[in-house]
């Protein structure tokens, strides 16, 4: 696990290269590269100005708003927000254990906004550069270049993220921001008319989350030099797995392996959180980086997602799913793989399950129910993990006797993949800048690494491939010698030298 | 033969002592209103019933009904001035309508999107007001307060505990609870009060209900506020 350019030695001296992403729910992303004068790179770092004002927001506001105001957080997965709290409030109102169709809608929202993230990431941001390559045509490299050359398989994307999007809305109560999940419970359940749309759709859905695993495939197979390589870093992986080792997104206990595959700590309580995971702040970024507390800041670091928890679980619950797991373990060697594109691939396994796993819910008629919120003893604590779409999320409150919040704690996907990222474009930056005149291209295979791990930092409200960029060349004194924008319409111009 | 005025051009009934918004809500004619109620006595304050009566403006809720007036409601020009007083009154306190508990079941937001308001337009003044967390069952939440002065009206001239009141002048008015503390925790008022059930927005909160009403089964989810006969009582039987 190197931290080889992570600081620079005279950075001073050096040239800066930034890229620098618009503002976006969670926070500004933003890389910057120092260049020697032969274009040598010298440093590497992912900043990111994380929203913090969040957890100071949320104190002095009664409890039971905070699953509702949390999904503020993220336009992307606002569910799993909601659902973390929800889990969290569970305990401070003392129920231990929901009704039966409480846990199940609540399980059904949250592997709906799985397959509508999954679907989402992969089909709307990352498959334009899979497809075409990275240093592609620009104005092609979006989900419109890619409904001109793959019209099937960018219209099953957007019909998989649709279909996500239906299980939240009736789940929740509308696509974005639902009230859905409250503490104790839910406040709805399904209704026959609502099953039955779901279930006319959901064995296509179950068919092209299958597909989408064998495309992944065979980009893979095509190119496998590159899928295996690019921006490799070995590191920890830790995930809530379910009862007997089982991949589960809603509800488990910690795993964590280490890049061997060998099993750093299980069965941990995740409201023991605190005293596994600590959390490092380093002066040149705004979002900590989180390590394993046993193992240290060098060498605690890990990370989260699909590729760990593929990796992480000792079997996938549902048959479509587990043949695919199998098939990837086996591909890898049975080893772990620390691949980031690799992520892709484990991700679509999970779309595939997540599809699965809903199919399996609509035939349960727990989902029907009317017993939908319990209660039990006031607590003052309560900590929730859920593993959402990105990586497993963290949310902890104290509330006091008038109901109010007090204390609000959260870790989130990307706090956790922070040091992997880092490390990933690092990689990447050594590997394809390494003494070359920087262009667009170039620039978006260090996008494409992030983009792995993070769909939010690859900018989630400028999807079509438009995410605004500024490349800065600086010479030694700091002088402006040359920039590179890419413009909010994906028109990229030059100017200086 | 009944007395009858025209309000845009219908014709209404006038029973003995009503006001102009009293006779229309009766005639199912809706003004939109904020501080009326048709249990307490006016207040005249939030002006959005506004109609015009002969060429001048005048609030229907304090204006007696006159055999042969010819009112007028629902035009562009007075709904602009509505739509306007209730940007003023979203700027003036903090309305996140989507972390509201009281979405679907306020009659600010409701009435707001009954006269299309797109956007606030004015600058918010972002208010500090902490919240009244003290009581077991209640909670204030300031921060949403229209100075409608219902509960104020209800707290005194139904439960008989005078346990609110309208303090301040002009910009500074603000609630404040009859308490030598300020603290709701220290007055008699309970969950059963007529103040705790007035309030048109999400100030008087019952700690035991938060989001347990899903969407699509609040009171303005069913239909627009205009299309009520009567809001106020379907929203108090949501509140208790
Ligand atoms: S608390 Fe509610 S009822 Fe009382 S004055 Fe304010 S807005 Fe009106
Ligand atoms: S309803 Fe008439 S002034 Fe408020």
């Amino acid at each position: 696990m190197s931290y080889k350019l992570e600081t620079a030695e005279h950075p001073g001296a050096l040239r800066r290269v930034a890229i620098d992403a618009v503002s976006r729910v969670e926070g500004h992303g933003k890389v910057t590269i120092l260049l020697d004068e032969r274009n040598q790179v010298r440093q590497v770092r992912l900043h990111i100005v994380e929203f913090r004002g969040f957890e100071r927001f949320i104190q002095g506001r009664p409890y039971w708003e905070v699953p509702v105001t949390v999904q503020r957080l993220c336009g992307i997965c606002p569910v799993s927000h909601h659902l973390a709290a929800s889990k969290a409030l569970d305990q401070v109102v003392g129920v231990t254990r929901l009704t039966p169709t409480a846990e199940k809608i609540r399980r059904l929202m949250h592997y709906g906004q799985i397959l509508q993230s999954h679907a989402l990431h992969f089909f709307y941001l990352a498959s334009p550069d899979l497809l075409f390559g990275f240093d592609s045509d620009l104005t092609r490299r979006n989900i419109v270049g890619l409904a001109a050359a793959h019209p099937q398989t960018a219209k099953r994307g957007v019909l998989l993220r649709k279909f996500g999007q239906e299980v939240i809305r009736i789940t929740a109560g509308k696509r974005v921001h639902g009230t859905g999940s409250i503490p104790g419970g839910v406040n709805k359940a399904v209704t026959r008319e609502e099953r039955a749309l779901l279930l006319a759709d959901i064995y296509q859905i179950v068919g092209w989350s299958r597909d989408a695993v064998r495309l992944i495939k065979e980009l893979h197979a095509q190119n496998a030099a590159l899928y295996n390589s690019f921006g490799v870093c070995r590191s920890n992986t830790m995930s809530l797995v379910g009862a007997n080792g089982d991949l589960e997104f809603y509800h488990g206990s910690l795993r964590a392996r280490d890049a061997g595959g060998n099993i750093l700590f299980d069965d941990v309580d995740y409201c023991d959180y605190s005293q596994h995971i600590q959390e490092e702040v380093k002066p040149w970024s705004y979002m900590k980086f989180p390590f394993l507390a046993a193992f240290g800041k060098r060498n605690g670091w890990y990370k989260v997602g699909p590729l760990a928890r593929v990796q992480n679980c000792d079997r996938i619950p549902t048959p479509l799913a587990e043949v695919e797991r199998r098939e990837f373990s086996d591909y890898c060697g049975g080893l772990p793989t620390h691949a980031p594109l690799a992520y892709h691939w484990a991700r679509m396994i999970e779309m595939l399950h997540a599809a699965e796993t809903i199919k399996d819910l609509l035939h349960d008629d727990d989902i029907l129910g009317d017993d939908l919120v319990r209660t039990g003893t006031r607590a003052t604590e309560g900590v929730g993990v859920i593993e959402a779409p990105r990586g497993t999320l963290i949310h902890h409150y104290r509330v006091d006797e008038d109901d109010l919040v007090t204390m609000c704690n959260l870790i989130v996907s990307t706090t956790h993949n922070n040091q992997a990222m880092n490390e990933a474009i690092r990689q990447v930056a050594a590997r394809y800048l390494q003494g070359r005149e920087v262009t667009e291209g170039l620039l978006n295979h260090i996008e494409g690494a992030i983009r792995c791990f993070d769909p939010c930092l690859s900018c989630a409200t400028h999807a079509l491939g438009q995410m605004p960029l500024a490349v800065e060349l600086v010479d030694a004194e700091g002088r402006l010698v040359h920039t590179l924008a890419r413009n909010g319409d994906g028109s990229f111009a030059c100017s200086g030298d | 033969m009944s007395a009858n005025f025209t309000i845009d051009g219908k014709t209404v009934a006038i029973a003995e002592g009503q006001t102009i918004i009293q006779a229309a809500l009766a005639a199912g004619v809706y003004i939109p209103h904020l501080c009326y109620h048709p249990e307490f006595k006016p207040h005249g304050s939030c002006k959005l019933c506004t109609v015009k009566v002969g060429g001048r403006q005048s609030a229907s809720c304090t204006t007696l009904a006159q055999a042969g007036m010819v009112v007028e409601s629902d035009t562009p020009a007075l709904n602009d001035e509505r739509r306007t007083l209730i940007e003023m009154l979203f700027v003036e306190g903090n309305h996140f309508c989507p972390s509201c508990e009281r979405s679907g079941d306020c009659k600010l937001q409701a009435t707001a999107y009954d006269l299309s308001m797109m956007s606030a337009h004015f600058d918010h003044f972002f208010p500090n007001r902490p919240v009244d967390a003290s009581h077991p069952d209640v909670l204030l939440d300031f921060n949403r307060c229209i100075l409608c002065s219902l509960c104020v009206r209800a707290s005194r001239d139904v439960d008989g505990k005078n346990a609110f009141a309208l303090c301040g002048r002009g910009i500074k008015t603000h609630l404040i609870v009859n308490a030598k503390s300020g603290r709701l925790a220290d007055t008699d008022v309970g969950l059963q009060d007529k103040a705790v059930q007035v309030c048109p927005v999400g100030v008087f909160l019952r700690k035991d209900k938060g989001f347990n009403v899903p969407i699509g089964k609040r009171v303005f989810d069913l239909k627009p506020v205009s299309a009520y006969v009567d809001a106020t009582a379907a929203l108090a039987k949501e509140q208790q």
